[in-house]
């Protein structure tokens, strides 16, 4: 029972927040000083009967409400409208670029999780200790390095200067790759973009899984592990880091939020051709409809991904269960 | 006069244990080198950093006359570095002002009035750290346009919620305590209870947010101004990469990078080592194990 009520509640909010992100989407971009249909079709090349046709497509010839009724219309039917930089429909633009980063995301995040719990577990466990001053403040700092300033100085570095690593991109144009090889160009492609990403995930997770594994340390059922006698390494494993896990699961559902910002901040300075990038691409063009798309699939992806976290640490936390 | 004096021994005892602990005491050191370098920006041999120079000195090395060389518009990086701090600091320090007051003002009334006032304020907050930052950033600072209040207005309107979760909850706990109880018994008026008994000791919790947000605001500027969002009138150390990033020269022209990577880095990892400090100090138990 509490179980499947504590499901509803999270899927409700979600759906929620999905609705409202749809109306702001659609505001933010009516505040923009200028005439809509000019500001979504700057290209000077768009003759009049277009312009005139697709302000009748979006409903731009009606009064805000018609507008907003078509635009929930076209949303429906997967109708982002066109980008007219990349000259395509939006959504088939995003759809191109979604592997790209989920490739890049979840490799660089992989490896964060793991490197980040890991050290911030011996932080926590050795907490006081010179090891563990010297973690935290490693990764205070790894975490305040904007991430475009960390992945300028690798390219300069490690790509300019001692050209061990591509300058960009996703793999070797016009390579003739295939199979094997072409994994590894695009490794080696990925190298320095997941770095810069990993460099402020690691700093991130390891101080929340610091802290939580001091608080950890604290209960009683530590001490009762001790008392029984149980060795070092099990209490570390079994007791402390199994129940500093928790809290660290559901605030990784917050830290995806500022996943986006490592994504387009790596893929704008090694021009790896994902979302990300194209957040900037549409920036440097002006070309409102492609951000609106790169807005809503990132409010979306954090949405959903906020969703199945929740939905997960309902599984693992056994009060949620038993509705608390 | 008592509660006056009261207050300055706080404050002293404050920054004592803040310059004992070493994070916070390389925090200020360096975070008062920018605040000078902001104040006599003019005295410390800069020219106007905007002002285009002549065309035959186009991206020139670093020289005794240009100390650390000429962008593609033969503009002085050493005067483009020492003003672009006035540009981070100066949005630092308006927009976390900004966020904090107006999250404290939400977590406060929030946090004391409770039930459905509480329920609708906080969902709201809910709903704005849901939206990924950076991106939400970027599209308002597109629509609204670059100017350095924009920046301003779009971190500040990102920001807030935080704050006024972090303050809520503390409200939660304080408005139940004795003091407050009291003051009520003796007719104090709503408005009195909120600002003259819970909000004093909520200041410590606000200082710790605000040095939070000065560091996500100069964060911030520094990623909008490099993504091309910047006030094209202000050349920030954000723009300044930005401008080597699309000239295409990055890598022939390392004067032209270091300068604003090391100063955007060094500024904001200071602030966050401070920002670790404080809230170290303002753990329960910190000053007893100091012996104060």
């Amino acid at each position: 029972m509490g179980l499947k009520r504590f499901i509803l509640r999270k899927v409700v909010a979600a759906a929620l927040t999905i609705a409202v992100i749809i109306c702001a989407n659609f505001f933010i971009f009516r505040m923009a000083p200028g005439d809509p249909v000019r500001m979504m079709f700057r290209d000077p090349r768009v003759s009049a009967e277009s312009l005139e046709l697709m302000k009748q497509k979006f409903g731009l010839d009606k009064p805000l409400s018609g507008q907003f009724v078509a635009y929930v219309k076209n949303l429906a039917r997967g109708d982002l409208g066109l980008s007219f930089s990349q000259r395509k429909p939006v959504l088939e633009v995003l759809a191109s670029r979604i592997p790209n980063t989920l490739l890049l995301v979840v490799t660089a995040l992989t490896i964060a999780i793991v490197l980040g719990v890991a050290l911030g577990a011996v932080a926590g466990w050795l907490s006081g200790t010179k090891l563990d001053t010297f973690i935290l403040t490693a990764s205070v700092t790894m975490y305040s390095i904007p991430t475009f300033a960390l992945g300028i100085i690798l390219l300069l570095v490690f790509a300019y200067l001692i050209p061990i690593f591509p300058l960009g991109g996703i793999s070797t144009p016009a390579s003739g790759y295939e199979g094997f090889e072409l994994v590894t160009d695009i490794g080696w492609h990925m190298f320095l973009p997941a770095f810069s990403i990993v460099i402020w995930y690691v700093g991130e997770y390891v101080i929340l899984t610091r802290s939580s594994m001091i608080d950890a340390m604290g209960q009683e059922y530590i001490t009762t592990a001790w008392a029984k006698g149980l060795k070092k390494y099990k209490i570390l494993k079994n007791h402390a880091l199994r129940n500093a896990l928790l809290p660290v699961i559901t605030i990784s559902g917050v830290n995806l939020a500022f996943a986006a910002a490592g994504v387009i901040e790596a893929e704008t300075v090694f021009a790896w051709p994902g979302v990300g990038r194209l957040t900037y691409d549409a920036v440097s063009q002006r070309d409102y409809p492609l951000l609106q798309g790169v807005f809503m699939l990132f409010a979306f992806a954090i949405v959903l991904a906020n969703l199945a976290i929740d939905l997960i640490y309902g599984y693992i936390d056994p009060r949620i269960k038993v509705g608390e | 006069m008592a509660q006056y004096l009261r207050k300055t021994n706080k404050a002293k005892e404050f920054f004592q244990l803040l310059f004992g602990h070493p994070m916070g005491f390389v925090g200020v050191a360096i975070i008062t080198l920018f605040l000078t370098m902001a104040l006599f920006a003019p005295l410390l041999g800069t020219v106007d950093p905007s002002a285009s120079g002549d065309v035959t000195n186009l991206l020139i090395p670093p020289s005794s006359q240009f100390w650390f060389g000429t962008d593609d518009l033969a503009r002085d990086i050493w005067s483009q570095t020492i003003y672009g701090s006035r540009i981070s600091l100066t949005i630092g320090f308006v927009a976390a002002l900004i966020t904090v007051f107006s999250g404290t003002f939400v977590g406060l009334i929030a946090g004391y009035y409770g039930k459905i006032l509480d329920e609708v304020l906080m969902r709201i907050v809910d709903f704005f750290m849901m939206l990924p930052e950076l991106p939400l950033m970027i599209v308002l600072a597109a629509v609204l346009g670059p100017s350095m209040w924009n920046i301003i207005l779009v971190v500040s309107l990102v920001s807030w919620p935080s704050t006024a979760r972090v303050v809520r909850s503390q409200v939660l706990s304080l408005k139940e305590r004795p003091f407050v109880e009291s003051s009520r018994c003796i007719g104090a008026s709503n408005f009195q209870l909120m600002f003259s008994e819970i909000l004093p000791n909520v200041v410590p919790l606000m200082f710790a947010q605000a040095v939070l947000m000065i560091t996500e605001a100069i964060y911030a500027e520094a990623v909008l101004s490099f993504l091309g969002l910047g006030d094209p009138t202000s050349i920030s150390w954000g723009m300044m990469l930005h401008s080597v990033f699309e000239s295409g020269v990055i890598a022939e022209s390392y004067w032209w990078v270091v300068p604003p990577i090391v100063s955007i880095v060094t500024l904001i990892v200071s602030f966050s080592l401070l920002g670790t400090a404080v809230s170290d100090i303002l753990e329960p138990g910190y000053k007893e194990k100091k012996g104060f």
